[in-house]
């Protein structure tokens, strides 16, 4: 392309930025306001018995007991309830360190200019990002200022306060999986390349097995190698009926076929795996919305799922950003939560687009997907 | 919103006189959003810490530079600096003085480790190697079909012998893969392990097992561009555990800025050999120190904005463009939809704005733009009658109203465009004028134009050799960086000079809110 067309191209952007920016600045407060949560999810845990509710349930029993049955064909997963339990251990394992260095910093006498920069960078060694991070400090100086706060345990318990006011606590976190009369409820599992997500439709399928559901298993990632055999793999672990389309065919098609068996079958909830697309995309994310639009002409989609990295930075927001404009993402699963990774990018995600995270997964045994509990999580990132 | 570095900095500055030199306080005033534009790149803390200190001390002892302004000499430090980092030992693959040749891959979880094994298999045959690939990611349901396939895609052999989920010893497949490959006369193998978090020591020690088995030529840690501040922990935890020479950073093809390859650079010392830039097995290529600099810094990155360009425009439509604008000839709302439309397929328009440089006053406006933006201006042009899109002057009134009736949006909507439309149109011809004699001492704006037009010829010459010779030849991005004209200050690459900040956007003031 020679220089001329490149300034063609830029002039002809510049006149983009002039003529529909400024017709953009017409619509005055778009977009700001987060979208009200979706009916039927109320945390009183009324209408749709979402993981979380479940786990609310009485959990004073011992813990699950694992995998009882020596490997039948089809095993039944343990239910998901007590499984917080284990993130909770999980997470203490890999935020230790995290937690110690805030413990530290806090247990000082005073509290100098210089630690309280150490408190910030903390936060953004735990992917939270830098405008947050400092806003939090900020926060959290004031009303110790105002308070007068010094002991360690004070602080701390503001900070703790702070991170969960961040993480927004009264989001709905259920996951609405009740089917609707006779039709299935409708899940689909999106995200960008590498997060997880046929790994986290197979954990989901067991979970919903594990609580007595039935299940279909949508392979609408027709893009990448063996992935659709991959989660046969995981669907034949549960007795769940996968279904698929020729590698290449069109995952819409796929998707609409398999929400069809899913009404014909009478099942519980179907799953619909789709291909990783990087948000940049537009041709991919175009076809993802097609997907959707598809599946939705015979079911609703009840839950359309984000699949995050924990190791994911900065760019985690602006994924989440584009794959909420263009599906609505409902819900946000953080995965690989089992490193060292902090998956601190959740806040601001939380915080821009008020999605709420889920789910997490913690590992790659089959069993490791816990919801997500704002407390339990910065409990464990603080270190307790 | 995002902001550049440049951008950034150019806000510090403002406050300054221009004195030609780096004071100290310029320096305390540049280091802060230095550091905040690298940790925004998801370059790690403690790299970022390092980093700056020795941004200034280099900036302490710079030399006073007449050609260029406080920011800019900033920017260019720091630019230099980072490229020097990058790029500091660019290298080839080692390939054993007996075959076969071992490149053992490893990496987390989803960082691409088998999909790079197929581009890797790709890129060796095509150099004339006869590569084998070796499933030992036992580990992931279907991760042995999948390197199957992606084999077969690329036409090298597999070797499989186990089934993977879970069945199988992943050092003996290794093992014995080397006995295939003498057997069946493969130069090169390439080992594909199961992704493995750092803190795994089971499944590091497995990884080690692996390697003291086959005794690897080249270790590659296969590293996830978008990875934020865990690459430092994971980097390290890989190198402790396994060791690795070198690093392949995938992914690149999203938006993510990659500060990662400067932090796995920094903490490991290891060099960046090969960037893998898409799903296809031909996206993948050697690393060019001098682009991801540039991107970790994100300065308008032009380079990205032309390739993109590139591969959604033809050939056709790419000349058509290019007479209309340079004819001069009146540039009507028609052109401006059909515009509107190529540059659509380029991808979020919110992106490609970020990257033209010298947006940064306009940053506020157009962080607001996004797809719908542009699908609603399609709506009103195409709600108009052919005689208004060519003579837009026509549009009174009652007109207006029955275009916004068409488009549903208001009728102020309509009318903002048309308004819109006609200062753009003026802009054009401006631009156009400044185009057609180039050099020629005209207004401000058109020798600001003209300058930047030369500006990016240079840019553009080097730029396009170093992308084809690029396709072969690990590592070679070190020469071909050196071929850059020394005119061309990578301080500046991407950055257009002072004069040219888009002045006529800045000039439009938008309407008033609310």
């Amino acid at each position: 392309m020679d220089p001329i067309t490149l300034i063609v191209l830029i002039a002809a952007l510049a006149v983009l930025a002039v003529v529909v920016g400024g017709v953009a600045f017409l619509r005055p407060g778009r977009r700001k306001t987060p979208p009200p949560p979706p009916p039927g999810e109320g945390t009183a845990g009324g209408a749709g018995t979402g993981v979380l509710e479940r786990e609310a349930a009485p959990t004073a029993t011992a813990p699950p007991v694992e995998e009882a049955p020596p490997a039948p064909a089809i095993e039944l997963p343990p239910p998901s309830a007590g499984r917080l339990v284990r993130l909770r251990a999980r997470l203490a394992r890999s935020q230790t360190a995290f937690g110690r260095t805030m413990l530290a910093l806090l247990s000082r006498d005073t509290l100098d200019d210089e630690a309280w920069e150490e408190i910030e960078d903390a936060l953004i060694g735990a992917d939270i990002g830098v405008a947050p991070a400092r806003q939090i400090v900020e926060d959290l100086r004031t009303k110790v200022q105002v308070l007068g706060s010094r002991t360690p345990g004070e602080v701390r318990e503001l900070l703790k306060g702070e991170l969960v006011a961040q993480i927004g606590p009264d989001l709905p976190r259920g996951l609405r999986t009740e089917p609707h009369g006779t039709r299935p409820a409708v899940l689909m599992v999106v995200g960008v390349n590498g997060t997880g997500k046929t790994t986290t439709c197979g954990k989901l399928a067991r979970v919903l097995v594990g609580d007595g559901r039935t299940v279909l298993l949508g392979a609408a990632d027709t893009f990448r190698a063996a992935a659709a055999d991959q989660l046969v793999t995981w669907g034949s672990r549960v007795g769940a009926e996968v279904v698929r389309g020729e590698e290449g065919a069109d995952p819409a098609s796929v998707a609409f076929e398999a929400v069809k068996q899913g009404v014909e079958t009478k099942v519980d909830a179907v799953i619909v795996d789709t291909a990783g697309r990087l948000h940049t995309k537009t041709g991919l994310m175009d076809e993802l919305g097609k997907v959707k639009r598809v599946v939705e002409k015979q079911a609703t989609v009840d839950e359309v799922l984000l699949v995050l990295d924990a190791t994911t930075g900065q760019n985690g927001l602006r994924q989440a950003r584009v794959f909420a404009e263009v599906v609505d993402v409902t819900g946000i699963v953080l995965t690989k939560l089992d490193g060292t990774a902090k998956g601190g990018i959740v806040v601001q995600v939380q915080r821009e687009l008020g999605v709420p995270v889920k789910l997490v997964g913690l590992g790659e045994g089959p069993d490791d997907l816990a919801p997500f509990e704002p407390e339990a999580f910065v409990d464990a990132i603080l270190g307790e | 919103m995002f902001e550049t570095l440049s951008d950034r900095l150019t806000t510090v500055f403002s406050s300054l006189r221009s004195k030609g030199r780096l004071s100290e306080s310029d320096i305390n005033a540049t280091a802060r959003e230095i550091r905040v534009a690298l940790l925004e790149a998801d370059v790690a803390l403690p790299v970022v810490k390092d980093f700056i200190a020795q941004i200034r001390e280099r900036a302490r002892g710079a030399e006073v530079s007449q050609a260029l302004n406080p920011a800019q000499q900033v920017v260019k430090i720091v630019n230099d600096e980072l490229i020097n980092i990058l790029g500091g030992e660019t290298r080839r693959v080692r390939f054993a003085k007996r075959p076969p040749t071992v490149i053992m891959l490893a990496g987390l979880q989803g960082a691409g480790k088998t999909t790079l094994a197929g581009k890797l298999g790709r890129w060796l045959k095509s150099e004339g190697h006869a590569p084998l690939l070796v499933a030992a990611d036992l580990q992931r349901p279907n991760a042995v079909q999948q390197l199957e396939v992606v084999g077969e895609r690329a036409g090298v052999a597999v070797f499989a012998p186990e089934p993977g989920n879970g069945v199988g010893d992943p050092i003996e497949v290794a093992r014995r893969s080397i006995e295939q490959a003498r057997h069946a006369q493969h130069d090169v193998v390439v080992i594909d392990t199961a992704g493995r978090l750092g803190v795994d020591a089971e499944m590091m020690q497995q990884a080690a097992d692996i390697r003291d088995a086959v005794e690897p030529d080249e270790i590659l840690f296969v590293v996830d561009a978008m990875i934020g501040q865990d690459a430092v922990t994971t980097a390290q935890a890989f190198l402790d555990g396994v060791g690795f020479d070198g690093v392949v950073l995938t992914k690149l093809d999203g938006d993510a800025r990659g500060g990662a390859a400067l932090s796995v650079r920094h903490i490991t010392g290891r060099p960046i050999m090969f960037a893998s830039t898409g799903e296809k097995l031909e996206d993948f290529d050697v690393f060019h120190p001098d682009r991801m600099a540039g991107r970790i810094l994100d300065m308008g990155d032009i380079l990205t904005l032309i390739e993109q360009a590139e591969k959604a425009f033809d050939a056709d439509q790419a000349a058509k463009m290019t007479t209309k604008f340079a004819s001069g000839e009146d540039f009507t709302l028609d052109d401006f939809l059909e515009q509107m439309m190529m540059i659509r397929k380029l991808g979020p328009i919110g992106n490609l704005l970020g990257m033209l440089p010298g947006m940064g006053q306009m940053r506020d406006q157009v962080g607001n733009i996004d797809d719908k933006d542009l699908d609603r201006v399609a709506a009103i042009i195409r709600s108009m009658t052919p005689g208004e899109r060519s003579a837009p002057k026509i549009i009174n009134g009652s007109r207006r109203a029955r275009i916004a009736k068409g488009s549903g949006v208001t009728v102020g909507e309509v009318g903002a465009l048309v308004t819109r439309f006609f200062e753009a149109q003026k802009m054009m011809r401006q631009m156009a004028g400044g185009m057609g004699i180039p050099g020629m001492p005209g207004t401000r704006r058109k020798g600001a134009k003209a300058a930047a037009k030369g500006k990016k010829k240079g840019r553009q010459r080097s730029g396009d050799p170093r992308k084809r010779a690029g396709g072969p030849g690990a590592g070679g991005a070190a020469p071909q960086q050196a071929a850059l004209p020394p005119s061309l200050p990578p301080g500046l690459s991407g950055q257009l000079p002072p004069g040219f900040q888009m002045p006529d956007l800045g000039n439009l003031q938008p309407p008033k809110k609310k």
